[in-house]
């Protein structure tokens, strides 16, 4: 993992001491509260529904155990006792007081963590594949460059006051587990046949309220100018992104309407100039920052096998573990999706846990994946036994990894103060009807994915069932898409008709599913379906029984 | 003490986050304890924001009847009350059905 060098330590400290100035400021009245409120939203403290939401930044996804270990102790001592985990790979903590919130950025400090820019319309926290340095299909390791675009993006003073937020991810697979294609800018690391690496740039994708697929800018930049191409697309997106109209004002808008085309024409010659200038950081930097990255001591004589005698614990490994790059260990996925729990939300002890699991078992380290579960990167095949039964004993041993169980789900009504319904009972509701584990397996893969404002924070647009909550003159309603998807075959989802109330749309969920069973292929997973039939039966059958009772 | 349909004056804490609500007098946590506004809420907010104790001060709609203060919006509501989903945390972590209050 990387670690911090004077100067990032430097910067973040004073940040903490900055922030600490502003805050005493404000309860001393010194300032008011729309001189503070962009202040503070610089260092991720939003106010929400019932309190200030801290929004903590992890970047790529990546952690330590002692991070991690200070995730939990922050959650008791700030907070109360939780934390929920995100779709952009964050924290975020929904009770923190004002007065106190500069003595927990203290303590985030401490650890090399901060809540820099996730906020504001800013570059956020890069995220990347989960399984990053880890995956058997990976063709480039992509964390080293994502650290140097936390480096680049982080404080960057051109790029502090865009149109919009600004979302990067980046990958190094054919595998797109990070939903790179919705995303402001998407890298994928390829190589050509050369077997030279390459970034392919996808620009121009996202969620909310209009939803696109990024097309391709740049095809093959070299590495060593990945900094420079980036400039060149901030560049080109700054200058003619819409400030006029927020609805507007994403870089997907602006792509959208000059064409890819023109902007790749605006890029490459934005780019063509940035190279002469030299900003591109020295060749020398991205091999440190990959030192931090080299692999850990794995042991060549590790065990394959498994014993697999308990049935329980087959059903975990069989659906929770991905395969590693190494014979011998393997990648452990820990669901955050207990049957009628929160999606994303887990306990100070949960997340301690999670910390000493990551310490004696996975080379001290931690991902958190866009689906708001945790990875533990690099286990060894005979310890995942041990593993399994602590995750049992700590209700973290959900054996539903992309099932219909494993629902993302936004914050929604309960604590966000810009969403129109709530997300988070939906999914509980959904997550109990569907809680028979034998029931979700025979569903197969089934990503569900709910979001309680057209800000798409849920990612209701990517999911192959996809719920999006609206406010109907006062009343929650849910509406339903079927039909999105992420990764290479990313589509987005389209709307069946009308909506419906809580209830109405677990059941509008369950027909789907049962037009699915009814008609599906050998093989298929139920967006592949969905694809061959086409809408027209599930429309059917959702809407029939609200005919029939008129 | 005025029923039916009424203007109620919203905020949060300053120094906590914590929603409160004005009572005529001063701040509650307690939405059962806010005051019809009326025409003074302008006034009210602007003397309120100059003391710098509550922030995000503004007006809502709400009901009161002999049950107590009912906020018109849902979202209101759920501020009053805290998260449907982790009732433990809401001002009625006795109550296990408070959370249809709000629908």
């Amino acid at each position: 993992m990387y670690q911090y060098d004077q100067y990032d330590q430097a910067m973040v400290d004073a940040r903490v001491a900055e922030f600490r100035d502003q805050v005493e400021r404000r309860l001393a009245g010194d300032i008011t509260e729309d001189q503070f409120k962009p202040l503070r939203l610089k260092n991720g403290l939003y106010l929400q529904l019932h309190a200030y939401m801290l929004r903590v930044a992890i970047p790529y996804g990546t952690l330590s155990s002692r991070q991690m270990r200070m995730l939990g102790d922050i959650a008791d001592k700030y907070d109360r006792g939780y934390g929920h985990f995100t779709t952009r790979q964050n924290i975020q903590y929904n009770w923190i007081k004002l007065q106190e919130a500069p003595d927990l950025l203290a303590d985030l400090a401490s650890v090399e963590m901060h809540a820099i820019q996730t906020s504001g319309n800013c570059i956020r926290n890069t995220t990347a594949d989960q399984f990053a340095g880890a995956a058997a299909d990976e063709l480039v390791d992509p964390r080293p460059y994502a650290e140097l675009l936390r480096q680049w993006s982080t404080f960057h003073p051109e790029f502090d006051y865009l149109p919009r937020k600004f979302k990067i991810a980046i990958i190094g697979s054919e595998t797109d587990r990070a939903a790179m294609k919705l995303h402001d800018i998407g890298i994928q690391l390829v190589k050509n046949d050369a077997g030279e690496i390459g970034c392919r740039f996808y620009v121009g994708g996202g969620m909310g309220r209009t939803p696109m697929i990024a097309p391709v800018i740049g095809d093959f930049v070299p590495p060593l100018q990945m900094i420079s191409y980036l400039e060149a697309c901030l560049r080109v997106y700054n200058r003619h992104g819409r400030r006029d109209n927020k609805y507007k004002a994403r870089i997907k808008i602006l792509v959208h309407e000059i064409g890819a085309d023109e902007y790749r024409r605006q890029v490459e010659e934005e780019f063509a100039h940035i190279l002469t200038l030299g900003l591109e950081p020295p060749p020398a930097e991205l091999e440190r920052i990959k030192g931090f990255f080299a692999d850990p001591a794995f042991d060549p004589a590790a065990p394959d096998e498994l014993d697999l005698s308990d049935p329980d614990f087959a059903l975990w490994v069989d659906q929770n573990i991905h395969a590693h790059k190494k014979p011998g260990y393997a990648i452990v996925n820990i669901s955050l999706k207990p049957v009628g729990g929160i999606p994303g939300d887990a306990t100070s002890d949960q997340i301690r846990l999670m910390a000493d699991l990551a310490k004696d078992y996975s080379f001290d380290e931690l991902r958190v994946t866009h689906a708001q579960n945790i990875v533990l990167p690099h286990v060894r095949k005979a310890d995942l036994y041990t593993i399994w039964q602590k995750l049992e004993e700590a209700g973290l041993a959900n054996a539903n990894l992309d099932l219909i169980g494993d629902i993302i789900a936004c914050p929604g009504l309960d604590y966000c103060s810009l969403a129109n319904a709530r997300s988070i009972p939906v999914a509980q509701k959904i997550s109990e009807r569907f809680g028979d584990l034998g029931r979700q397996r025979e569903l197969g893969e089934l990503k569900l994915k709910i979001s309680g404002c057209i800000n798409a924070c849920g990612h209701h647009h990517a999911g192959h069932i996809g719920i999006l909550g609206v406010d109907r003159k006062g009343v929650e309603n849910y509406q339903l898409l079927l039909g999105g998807c992420e990764g290479a075959d990313t589509s987005l989802g389209q709307i069946t008709g009308p909506g419906f109330n809580e209830d109405g749309i677990v059941d509008a969920v369950e027909k789907v599913t049962e037009v699915y069973l009814a008609q599906r292929a050998p093989g298929e997973r139920f967006v592949d379906t969905f694809r061959r039939i086409g809408m027209t039966p599930f429309k059917e059958a959702i809407y029939a029984k609200e005919t029939a009772n008129g | 003490m005025k029923t039916g349909e009424i203007k109620i004056i919203t905020g949060n804490d300053l120094r906590t986050g914590d929603v409160v609500w004005w009572t005529g007098e001063g701040w509650s946590r307690h939405v059962n304890d806010a005051v019809e506004a009326g025409e003074h809420a302008e006034a009210v907010i602007a003397r309120e924001n100059a003391k710098q104790i509550v922030t995000d001060t503004h007006v809502i709609d709400a009901t009161r009847t002999a049950e107590g203060v009912r906020p018109a919006h849902i979202k209101d509501r759920i501020r009053a009350l805290g998260p449907t989903v982790r009732l433990d945390l809401s001002l009625k972590p006795a109550d296990p059905d408070a959370g249809t209050w709000v629908i």
